[in-house]
C-alpha cells in the first residue's frame, strides 16, 4: 500500500499550509500572501485528490493487496482471519491458465491489426481534409466525429445486427452477389470486433490530428510549395513529421483503450458462440472476479494487464523519443 | 486554410479523388446509423426481413409506445437514471477537474510536476483493473447495488485534469487574477467570480467528453448493480439483448431503445460543437 502513502504525503503537502493564515504571525505580508495562496490551491485541488485517492490510489492499492494475499474460503472477500500471503501463487495460476494466455494473444492481435490501421487512417483523412480539396468540410468532420456520440454498447449493438444473417442487410446484399461472409466466425470475429471499434473511434482521432494540423505554422507549408513540392509531397514529408506528437497521442490513447477491449466482445459474445467467457484479459478478469469469486486469480490478471499496459506505453514514449533524438541528430 | 492560396490546390483529379475517399469514410460513418434510424421506425417484420428501405409500414410512434411499455416501463426509469448518472455526474465532475487544473496551472508548489505525472498517470490505469476492488469496497461500507456505486466513482475524471491545465494556461492570463488580489479579492473569490468564466468554454468541453464517459459507462454499473430499477440504459439494453437472443419480442425493442439512447449524446455534440472543437484543438496543440 506504499502508493496510497505516498499519494496522501503530496496531497498534504498543499493541504498543509490551508490552516496557517489563522494561526501565523505577520512578519511579513508577502509571505502570508504567499500562503494564502497555498491555501486556496490546496482548497481547489482537495476534491480531485480525494477522489483519486479512494476511486484509484486505493482500489490500485487494493488490487496489489488482493493479488498476493489469498482467503482459504475464497468469496468472501475480505475475511482477514482466513488470509494467508500466498506470494506470486495468483500469478502463476494466471501466467499458466491458457485461457488467460489466449485472451492476452486475442489483445496483441486485435492491437496488431487495429492500431496502425486506426492510426493510418485517421491521419490519411485529416491531411485529405487539411488538403483544401474536400467540399463540406464542416459537414464530413461533424459527419466522421457522428459515431463518437453512439454509446460503445449501441454501436456493438447495431454492428451486431449488420453483422446477423436474416437481419443484416449487408449480409443480404453480398449473399445477393454469391459471398457468404460469417462475420462472427473465427476468421472474421476479430477483424469485426476491430471494425466496431474503427467505427467509432476514427472520428474522433480524424478531428484531433486535423485540430493538429491548424496548429502547423503556415509559412513551413508555402516554404515547401516554392521548393516545389506537390500537395501530397507536402503532406506527407512535410506536415507528417510536424504531427508527430499528435499521432503519438492518437496511438496510445488508442493502445490504452484497446487493451482494454471489453463492451463490443461481451456484446458479440450473447450471440456468437466462438467469443467465450474469457475472450480478452477484461473479460477474463471479470469472470475471474464474478463468476469464479476467484478474487486473488482476478486480481493477479488485472495487475498483469495494468503492467503491460504500462510497459507499452512506455515502449512507445521511449521509442518515439529515440526517434525524435536520431532524427535530430542526423539534421 | 492552406488553399486559399491558388498555388496550392490540387488539380481537378486529385480533387475527385480525395472526395471520393473523404465521401466513402463518411457513408461508412453514416450508414448504420441511418440502419439504426431505419430499424427504430420499421416494424417487427420489416426488420427481420432486412427489408428497410420500402416505403410504407412506418410505425416509428408505435414502437416507442412499445419500448415504453415493456417490463412496466423499465425503459423510462433506466433514461432517467442515465440522464442522472451522466448529466449531474459531469456537472460535478467537470468542476472538481477543472478547479484542480486551474490550482495545477497558477499555483507553484514543490514536487508539482511529480503530483501532476501521478494526475497523468491515472488516465492509463484500465477500468478492469479498478473494478474489483471497488466493488469490494462499496460492499465494504453497504454502497454495493446503490445510485452511489456508481455514481461517486465516475465523478474521476483525471483528463479533466490535464484539459483544465491546459484551458486554464490558455484563457486565464496571469494579469487578470494580480489585478484581482491588488483589488484584494481573495484567492477563491477570484477564482469564481473571475477564473471560473473565463474557464466557461473549458469546462463545457471537460462537461461533455465526462458526459459521453459516463452515458457509455457499461463495465462498472455491470459490476455494481443487480437492481434493474438501478440500471443505465447502456446495461438495461445490454440485458435486453440478451433476453433477445431466447425471445426475440425484444429485438424491436433494443433496437428502438438504441436509437432514442444516441439522441441525448447527438444533440449535446451538435448544440456545443464550438466549445468541443476548440476544447480538442487546445488538448492536440499542447
Amino acid at each position: 500500500m506504499s502508493t496510497t502513502v505516498s499519494a496522501t504525503t503530496g496531497d498534504s503537502r498543499p493541504a498543509g499550509p490551508a490552516r496557517a493564515p489563522a494561526t501565523a504571525a505577520p512578519p511579513a505580508s508577502a509571505r502570508r500572501a504567499g500562503r494564502r495562496r497555498l491555501g486556496a490551491c490546496a482548497l481547489l485541488m482537495t476534491p480531485f485528490f480525494v477522489l483519486l485517492v479512494a476511486v484509484f490510489l486505493v482500489p490500485v492499492g487494493t488490487a496489489l493487496w488482493l493479488s498476493f494475499f489469498g482467503a482459504d474460503q475464497p468469496g468472501l472477500g475480505f475475511g482477514p482471519e482466513r488470509t494467508v500471503f500466498v506470494g506470486l501463487r495468483s500469478y502463476t495460476a494466471a501466467l499458466t491458465d491458457p485461457t488467460f494466455l489466449g485472451g492476452l494473444a486475442t489483445v496483441a492481435l486485435y492491437c496488431l491489426l487495429y492500431i496502425p490501421l486506426m492510426v493510418l487512417c485517421a491521419l490519411a483523412l485529416a491531411l485529405l481534409l487539411d488538403s483544401g480539396a474536400v467540399r463540406l468540410r464542416a459537414w464530413a468532420q461533424l459527419s466522421l466525429f457522428l459515431p463518437h456520440a453512439v454509446p460503445g454498447i449501441i454501436a456493438a449493438i447495431i454492428w451486431l445486427y449488420l453483422y446477423t444473417p436474416g437481419l443484416s442487410p449487408v449480409v443480404d446484399l453480398l449473399a445477393r452477389a454469391d459471398i457468404t461472409v460469417d462475420f462472427l466466425g473465427i476468421n472474421a470475429v476479430i477483424p469485426s470486433i476491430a471494425n466496431i471499434a474503427m467505427w467509432s473511434n476514427l472520428g474522433y482521432n480524424v478531428i484531433i490530428l486535423y485540430a493538429a494540423l491548424q496548429a502547423v505554422p503556415r509559412e513551413v507549408i508555402e516554404a515547401a510549395v516554392v521548393d516545389g513540392a506537390g500537395p501530397v509531397r507536402t503532406a506527407v514529408r512535410v506536415k507528417t513529421p510536424l504531427l508527430r506528437p499528435a499521432v503519438v497521442m492518437v496511438a496510445m490513447f488508442t493502445l490504452i483503450w484497446s487493451m482494454q477491449l471489453f463492451t463490443e466482445p461481451m456484446l458479440l459474445s450473447q450471440s456468437a458462440p466462438l467469443i467465450n467467457s474469457r475472450f480478452t484479459p477484461s473479460m477474463y478478469i471479470y469472470d475471474a472476479a464474478f463468476t469464479r469469486n476467484n478474487y486473488g486469480l482476478a486480481a493477479a490478471a488485472s495487475v498483469v494487464l495494468l503492467a503491460c499496459t504500462i510497459a507499452l506505453s512506455y515502449g512507445v514514449t521511449r521509442w518515439t523519443n529515440r526517434a525524435d533524438t536520431a532524427e535530430e541528430a542526423a539534421r | 486554410m492552406s488553399a486559399t492560396t491558388p498555388a496550392l490546390r490540387p488539380r481537378a483529379l486529385g480533387r475527385t479523388a480525395v472526395n471520393t475517399v473523404v465521401g466513402i469514410s463518411v457513408l461508412y460513418t453514416l450508414l448504420p446509423v441511418l440502419w439504426l434510424v431505419l430499424a427504430a421506425a420499421k416494424n417487427r417484420d420489416a426488420l427481420f426481413s432486412s427489408d428497410l428501405l420500402s416505403a410504407g409500414d412506418f410505425s416509428l410512434a408505435a414502437n416507442i409506445g412499445d419500448l415504453f411499455a415493456m417490463d412496466g416501463g423499465l425503459y423510462g426509469r433506466w433514461y432517467l437514471n442515465s440522464l442522472l448518472y451522466a448529466v449531474v455526474g459531469a456537472a460535478i465532475g467537470a468542476l472538481i477537474s477543472t478547479a484542480c487544473g486551474y490550482a495545477f496551472d497558477k499555483y507553484r508548489f514543490r514536487h508539482k510536476e511529480k503530483l501532476f505525472g501521478l494526475v497523468l498517470a491515472a488516465v492509463m490505469v484500465p477500468q478492469t483493473v479498478l473494478a474489483l476492488p471497488l466493488y469490494l469496497m462499496a460492499s465494504g461500507v453497504g454502497m454495493v447495488n446503490t445510485f452511489w456505486a456508481v455514481f461517486v466513482p465516475v465523478l474521476f475524471n483525471p483528463f479533466g485534469v490535464y484539459l483544465g491545465r491546459i484551458f486554464s494556461r490558455g484563457y486565464v492570463p496571469d494579469e487578470v487574477l494580480e489585478a484581482a488580489r491588488v483589488d484584494g479579492a481573495g484567492e477563491l473569490a477570484s477564482y469564481f467570480r473571475v477564473a471560473l468564466r473565463m474557464l466557461g468554454p473549458g469546462v463545457v468541453t471537460v462537461f461533455l467528453f465526462q458526459l459521453t464517459a459516463i452515458w457509455n459507462n457499461f463495465f462498472l454499473p455491470m459490476v455494481m448493480l443487480s437492481d434493474q430499477q438501478l440500471y443505465p440504459v447502456s446495461l438495461g439494453l445490454f440485458a435486453w439483448n440478451s433476453s433477445a437472443t431466447v425471445s426475440p419480442e425484444y429485438y424491436p425493442v433494443v433496437v428502438t431503445g438504441s436509437l432514442l439512447a444516441v439522441v441525448p449524446l447527438i444533440l449535446a455534440f451538435m448544440l456545443l460543437q464550438r466549445f468541443w472543437r476548440s476544447g480538442l484543438t487546445a488538448g492536440a496543440v499542447k
